[in-house]
């Protein structure tokens, strides 16, 4: 069948109430009687609950008032370990921890109830860095303030050093990001022992909700329903710390008997809620003299904040990621996620490889210095190919070539040209110009066995109404989750577009597939519904409904005959894992992946030496994707995760006291405007994934991976300063300029 | 202490009787029951609240709405009235220019604002004038691409 639906770009599916005003986001509900909540959080980074205080100013006899005290099942957010509490009831281990909730109809009495309750603590001595939490004078958690840790061993590194040409060394550092969602997250609630518990939210994970829950007020999961509203962007900010607030909006609903919306404001939001985690990576890489890699030695820790939450699989898959996508037969990886007394760090886009790609990518370039080779040559030299093995002992069996996409970057970027064109007019002018590049991997779908674990399943079903109806707990978060499920629908049926209809995320309405999360949706689920929808297509001709060839509108008339004649259709698929797939939790060893998505980013940059700002002036994006789906989403996504990259390289820091976020506004977080973004150039290789949803592989977090190393390269192009931590701010290059200045007066 | 307000939203005459220090935003989500403009920050930085106030563009979230009585005030549910879809609407549904939707009402009042100004902008001046919206989601190309699509300076 020709191909008509996937690869075209068609209109995003629920586009028309984005573009009119009418979408309905949870800020938009209201509803009779309905409270408005808010919450009171810790001001010390730990210590423990001495007494409060409800100081006069306002009627307290008319405010529902929810502490620990109140919880009527378990006063723990269900997700890895059972450590983080819905409310403090003793001791908080964090700043802006929840220890109240209070609710009251009108808002303005509610923001001055805020300002007058008073927590009085004992204090407890804190943690802030990573490496005040590994030497555990104060232990903060656990026995050891270590959340997890993995070693993850290939071959034998003892035997790389001896005959290594050169052993080279270095530390990288990256900071915190916010995920900056424009809509703040929120729910509304309402609860009784009767009925049960509805919530409505803003959110990534519905079934994540319901499951903590359902541990919050020990109902059965019947009991408890969890909806989504159009959600107004997450990036992983909306994978974990909803469970939170649709507990505390449902726990105030539950004692007041009224509707509850429960709303953050720009400041608590940013304040309370998860960032990307702070990290730390060492290498110690050996290479011969020619430049190829012997061994990699490396040591990564994030900082996980006061409370596991999804610490360990966010060091997870930033250790498997932590290598590169370099052939080299003798790897360690030790990695170890800490506690310190800080909100605690989640889910963001990339999910640990960021960080740890940041690391290997700005390392590269430093080996490739210290043996004389161009960072191209290098990589070349080094680079995986098909039937190599990554770090994990994974064979590469699908087709790759690396180095070519890599070349066909370079090129598009006018790379050569640049380095020598930069090289001669630089030496004239304060305002340097550089050019730099990343190449790196990013891997597809949940980590080893997750996709095993999760069992996800889908819903597709033919209507009553003749309707076709896709059902699936994946949100739409802007990243075109309708739309890329209606396309493959669509296709596979040979159906209109437009005659998909897809099912709202509502937990008493649709099966689980699963969180919306690890770039899984298109290449995981998609193929679900792809399977589902091939099933259909068969039932159909198989009860003489549809001929052998036909057209969509052919379909929709033939599935009107068949619901006609024999009733509506349900289908349900589940997960298979692919055959030949092999992962070892226990040794961290084999197919850490489906499939991997590749790609090299190259930046180029004007540093001002004056000022010590640097600019992005081209950015080239190309990457091998599996099948695009839809080319304007797929291209939105990229060009999206390269601006939040160039966030993470030279804008964003997060500025802490005390565990907490100072810069807690937008005024002073500052994330790239219109006027501070490059032109971007998206360039995709297909190379089709068998078990991807035809064809497709992960995209979402990709580019979260490559721009802020090739950014930082570019700057050392520029300037001939190696710099090994983002943010990298002007101030941190005007720095090191002055001390190079001196050196040489000196 | 509430007062007498009078405000033309949309082209439909409003009196309503609130505070006077009410945030113009609240008063178009909650008196008016106009939910399509956002709030996003609160303090004047994100956009997402942006309207059009007697054809100027503010930040809903940082007017009293005192000041703006007697206005006459643009809400991206104008741009929906007649069900069909206006140029600059459809350029961003086919540019790819709206993806969580939560900025774009801001954007497209923001874009409205800038091609009434300057009908023919180039892509410099575009990315002037949406420099004071923010989006975390399209790393605004396509929104450029889609105010300069709809401005017809590609024909």
């Amino acid at each position: 069948m020709p191909q008509r639906v996937v690869g075209a770009p068609v209109l995003r599916k629920e586009v028309r109430g984005k573009l009119t005003g009418q979408a309905r986001y949870v800020d938009d509900l209201s509803m009779p009687g309905m409270l408005h909540g808010a919450t009171i959080r810790s001001s010390v980074p730990r210590g423990t609950i001495r007494e409060i205080h409800f100081q006069p100013g306002v009627p307290w006899n008319e405010f529902t008032v929810v502490s620990a005290k109140d919880i009527p099942g378990r006063n723990v957010v269900a997700l890895i370990y059972e450590d983080q509490p819905f409310l403090a009831a003793k001791q908080v281990n964090h700043l802006h921890e929840p220890v109240l909730l209070i609710a009251h109809e009108n808002k303005d009495l509610l923001r001055k109830a805020r300002t007058l309750v008073h927590i009085e603590y004992d204090p407890l001595p804190a943690v802030f860095a990573i490496d005040e939490s590994l030497k555990n004078k104060v232990t903060i958690w656990g026995e050891d303030n270590v959340f997890k840790s993995y070693t993850l061993d290939k071959g034998d590194i003892e035997t790389a050093w001896p005959a290594a040409a050169f052993v080279v060394e270095g530390e990288y550092l990256t900071g915190a990001q916010e995920q900056l969602y424009i809509e703040p997250n929120g729910m509304v609630a309402i609860a009784d022992s009767t009925s049960g518990v509805t919530v409505w939210g803003s959110l990534q994970c519905p079934f994540y909700v319901h499951k903590a829950l359902c541990g919050l007020f020990g109902l059965s999961p019947d009991q408890i329903r969890v909806i989504q509203e159009e959600t107004g962007g997450a990036f992983g900010g909306k994978e974990e710390y909803p469970s939170m607030i649709a507990g505390h909006a449902a726990l105030l609903a539950w004692k007041s008997g009224r509707p509850v919306k429960l709303i953050y404001d720009r400041e608590e939001d940013m304040a309370a809620t998860t960032k990307r985690h702070p990290s730390r990576t060492r290498h110690r890489t050996a290479v011969t003299r020619d430049g190829r890699l012997l061994g990699m030695d490396i040591e990564f820790v994030i900082d996980g904040g006061g409370y596991a939450t999804l610490s360990s699989v966010v060091l997870s898959r930033g250790t498997i990621h932590a290598a590169g996508p370099y052939r080299c037969d003798h790897v360690r990886i030790r990695s170890t996620a800490v506690a310190t007394n800080s909100p605690p760090h989640g889910a963001f886009r990339g999910f640990g490889a960021p960080q740890s790609i940041f690391a290997v990518e700005r390392h590269m370039n430093k080996v490739a210095q210290a043996v004389g080779l161009t960072p191209e040559e290098f990589r070349r030299r080094n680079l995986l190919r098909t039937g190599d093995t990554t770090a994990t002992g994974q064979t590469i069996t699908q087709k790759l070539d690396l180095v070519a996409l890599q070349q066909k970057a370079l090129s598009a970027a006018s790379y050569d040209e640049k380095i020598a064109c930069f090289a001669k007019e630089n030496a004239g002018s304060t305002r340097k110009r550089g050019i730099g590049f990343a190449t790196f991997f990013h891997g597809a779908g949940f980590t080893g066995s997750g996709e095993r674990y999760l069992q996800s399943v889908i819903e597709l079903e033919l209507t009553e109404q003749g309707k076709i109806c896709v059902s699936a707990s994946m949100t739409e978060m802007g990243q075109g989750t309708n739309t890329v499920l209606t396309q493959i629908a669509a296709e596979a049926l040979g159906a209109e577009y437009d005659a998909i209809e897809i099912k709202r995320p509502d937990t008493a309405l649709v099966p689980n597939s699963g969180p919306t999360v690890a770039s899984r949706t298109s290449m995981v689920i998609g193929r679900l519904v792809e399977r589902a929808a091939y099933e259909l297509k068969s039932k159909l001709q198989g009860a003489g409904c549809l001929p052998a060839s036909y057209t969509p509108e052919e379909f929709g008339i033939a599935a009107a005959r068949y619901v006609a004649e024999r009733g509506p259709v349900s289908i349900r698929t589940q997960y298979e894992e692919p055959t030949g797939i092999y992962w070892d939790d226990q040794t961290y060893r084999g197919d850490a992946y489906g499939a991997y998505s590749w790609a090299t980013y190259v930046a180029a940059v004007t540093v001002d030496t004056l000022t010590g700002e640097v600019t992005v002036d081209d950015f080239v994006a190309a990457q091998e994707v599996g099948r695009v789906l839809n080319p304007v989403l797929a291209e939105g996504q990229i060009e999206g995760g390269v601006v939040q990259g160039i966030g993470l390289a030279l804008y964003e820091k997060v500025v802490w006291r005390n565990g907490g976020m100072m810069n807690n506004q937008m005024t002073n977080y500052i994330i790239p405007t219109t006027v501070d973004v490059p032109p971007i150039r998206v360039l995709f290789d297909e190379i089709p994934y068998e078990h991807g949803a035809m064809g497709a592989k992960g995209i979402g977090e990709l580019p979260m991976d490559g721009p802020a190393p090739a950014i930082l390269n570019a700057v050392e192009n520029a300037i001939g300063i190696s710099f090994s931590h983002v943010p990298l701010l002007a101030e941190d290059i005007l720095q090191r300029l002055e001390e190079r200045e001196e050196a040489a007066v000196a | 202490m509430r007062r007498p307000i009078t405000v033309t939203v949309n082209g439909i005459r409003h009196s309503v009787t609130v505070p006077p220090m009410k945030r113009l935003l609240d008063v178009l989500r909650e008196d008016l029951g106009l939910t399509g403009t956002k709030e996003g920050c609160g303090e004047g930085e994100c956009g997402a609240c942006s309207v059009l106030v007697n054809d100027e563009l503010v930040n809903s979230c940082l007017v009293p709405v005192l000041q703006v009585d007697g206005a006459y005030i643009c809400t991206v549910e104008e741009l929906a009235k007649e069900g069909e879809l206006r140029p600059l609407q459809k350029a961003f549904a086919e540019a790819g220019g709206a993806q969580c939707g939560i900025c774009t009402p801001g954007m497209l009042a923001a874009a409205t604002y800038l091609l009434n100004k300057n009908p023919h902008p180039t892509r410099e001046e575009i990315r002037e004038g949406l420099s004071g919206n923010l989006c975390r989601c399209t790393g605004y190309a396509k929104i450029v691409e889609a105010v300069y699509k709809a401005s017809g300076s590609e024909a």
